[in-house]
């Protein structure tokens, strides 16, 4: 295994990991692009889907966003984004892109956890004299959690993910060490990024199943909603 | 000669009209390697869902390698499949098929373990050996939801396929990313349509094909007295709260799939 050897050896060779080209700058850019990203798609998709869950409108909307955008592929909008005059202020089009595809699978879940609580607990809470932001806060947000969280996953892996291809759209991240290694003919430099991306991707979704399952345990189950 | 060409226009007939060929070529060669993908996902997915239901033991490995190779994006697994396939179509077909894994292992699994009991046991009852039960039995009436799952795979990988583009066997992605170098527009708005389009296309058509093959899914909804509707075929995530079945069936009947929770109480919001 040649490669693997190679890719190690510029793994472990300090000059890649420097300059502007380099893997901390591209990690940064990376992960800063993500960060930003995800929080926007947050404040976007999650009070949407807590008040269409609360009112029980829109569901036709909220499951089927996410269809729609499987179909989507994200270097079309990538590349698409990057020739509008978005493009010229770079960085721009990989944000758009990137919120783009992480609101669908936030909006999905949070709505379908706020409506898959049990109605009759929201009837009984009612029934206790709860006003609608009480019964928000303390029976549906809570029991909608871990549905909240799965999407809050699934949007932060398509955001990893997008944020690599963004580099074949010529914009910044990690992705473009594969990509510059690619246009250089040098294997092991397209092996090493990937295993960088591979490995950050990998992290992230791990950290966020074990976020979860934290969230899961000491949420509905461990702790009971006071009143 | 026509302006739009010249101006880089977004929309361009004279586009479409004299590359005719190449857009042809290209949405050829997205059919096939998309085509190919999903049906060699098939071809493996069906033995590893079998394997994990005669050894639930491997059912968590191998249900959490197929999540763990979902998450990796794709410019990764398909740079990491190119020391051992080299630049060729194989290197993006086998990266797609281990994505299609995810959604198919999955809802092939779904499908079997939906199939009930007593149509099981009245199947061995009738003299059924195992191979004939799982050809003739399980696998008809796990077809609607291993359909689903191949609809899901089969538009997430139209999609993907133009990531292919890498190592110059992404169908219309290939025309997408030497657009960009290009900056032509036309080009790659074009290509990015016929790419929604083809997704759209190859889920209407499976959709067709699953109602010619399960016409009884459709009788079976119409009267809803019956109890198959109420076997849900693909089991939708509810960790928290599940301790109360019962409690299930109090509510409203027709209370059940996602859709149609629009109608669901009208008490909910406003104040209390």
């Amino acid at each position: 295994m040649g490669v693997v050897g190679d890719a190690w050896t510029w793994l472990t060779t300090g000059a890649n990991w420097q300059g502007e080209a380099g893997v901390w700058h591209r990690l940064g850019e990376h992960l800063w692009f993500s960060g930003v990203s995800l929080l926007v798609s947050c404040l976007i998709a999650l009070p949407l889907a807590f008040w269409l869950g609360h009112v029980g409108r829109g569901g036709a909307l909220a499951v089927n966003v996410s269809n729609v955008g499987r179909a989507v592929p994200t270097l079309a909008v990538l590349v698409l984004l990057t020739l509008t005059p978005l493009g010229r202020h770079g960085g721009v089009p990989t944000v758009v892109a990137l919120v783009l595809f992480a609101v669908p699978p936030l909006l999905t879940n949070a709505y379908l956890g706020m409506r898959e609580v049990d109605r009759a607990v929201v009837e009984a809470a009612r029934g206790m004299g709860m006003s609608g932001g009480q019964l928000f806060r303390t029976v549906e947000l809570p029991l909608a959690l871990p549905l909240v969280m799965t999407g809050l996953r699934l949007a932060a892996v398509q955001v990893i993910a997008t944020a690599t291809l963004a580099a074949m759209a010529g914009e910044g991240g990690l992705g473009r060490i594969i990509t510059a290694g690619f246009h250089t003919y040098d294997t092991a430099q397209v092996f090493a990024g990937a295993l960088l991306v591979g490995a950050l991707a990998l992290l992230v979704e791990g950290v966020l199943v074990a976020a979860g399952r934290v969230l899961a345990g000491h949420g509905p189950n461990g702790r009971r909603p006071e009143s | 000669m026509s302006g739009c060409l010249a101006a880089n226009d977004w929309i361009c007939p004279e586009y479409v009209r004299s590359r005719a060929q190449e857009l042809a070529d290209a949405t050829v060669q997205h059919v096939w390697i998309t085509g190919v993908s999903v049906l060699v996902g098939i071809a493996v997915a069906f033995p590893l869902a079998l394997l994990v239901r005669a050894r639930p033991a491997w059912g968590g490995p191998v249900l959490g390698l197929t999540t763990v190779l979902y998450a990796v994006p794709s410019l990764a697994m398909f740079s990491l499949l190119l020391p051992v396939f080299g630049l060729s179509a194989a290197l993006v077909v086998t990266g797609l098929v281990l994505y299609s894994l995810t959604i198919l292992v999955r809802n092939v699994l779904a499908g079997l373990a939906a199939v009930p009991a007593e149509t099981r046991e009245a199947a061995r009852g009738m003299g059924y050996g195992p191979g004939r039960m799982l050809w003739e039995v399980e696998l008809p009436l796990a077809l609607p939801a291993v359909l689903a799952g191949v609809r899901m795979a089969t538009v997430s990988t139209v999609a993907l396929t133009t990531v292919g583009a890498l190592v110059d066997y992404g169908g219309l992605g290939t025309l997408i990313t030497s657009g960009l170098k290009s900056f032509f527009k036309a080009q790659v708005l074009t290509a990015s349509v016929l790419c929604v389009l083809l997704a759209v296309t190859a889920d209407v058509l499976l959709l067709g094909l699953q109602r010619l093959l399960t016409p009884w899914t459709r009788v079976a909804r119409a009267r809803s007295s019956l109890p198959i509707p109420e076997r849900r075929p693909v089991p939708e995530p509810r960790p928290a709260l599940q301790e109360r079945p019962a409690l299930q069936e109090r509510p409203v009947p027709q209370e059940r799939p996602a859709p149609e929770r629009r109608s669901a109480p009208g008490g909910v919001g406003k104040a209390g």
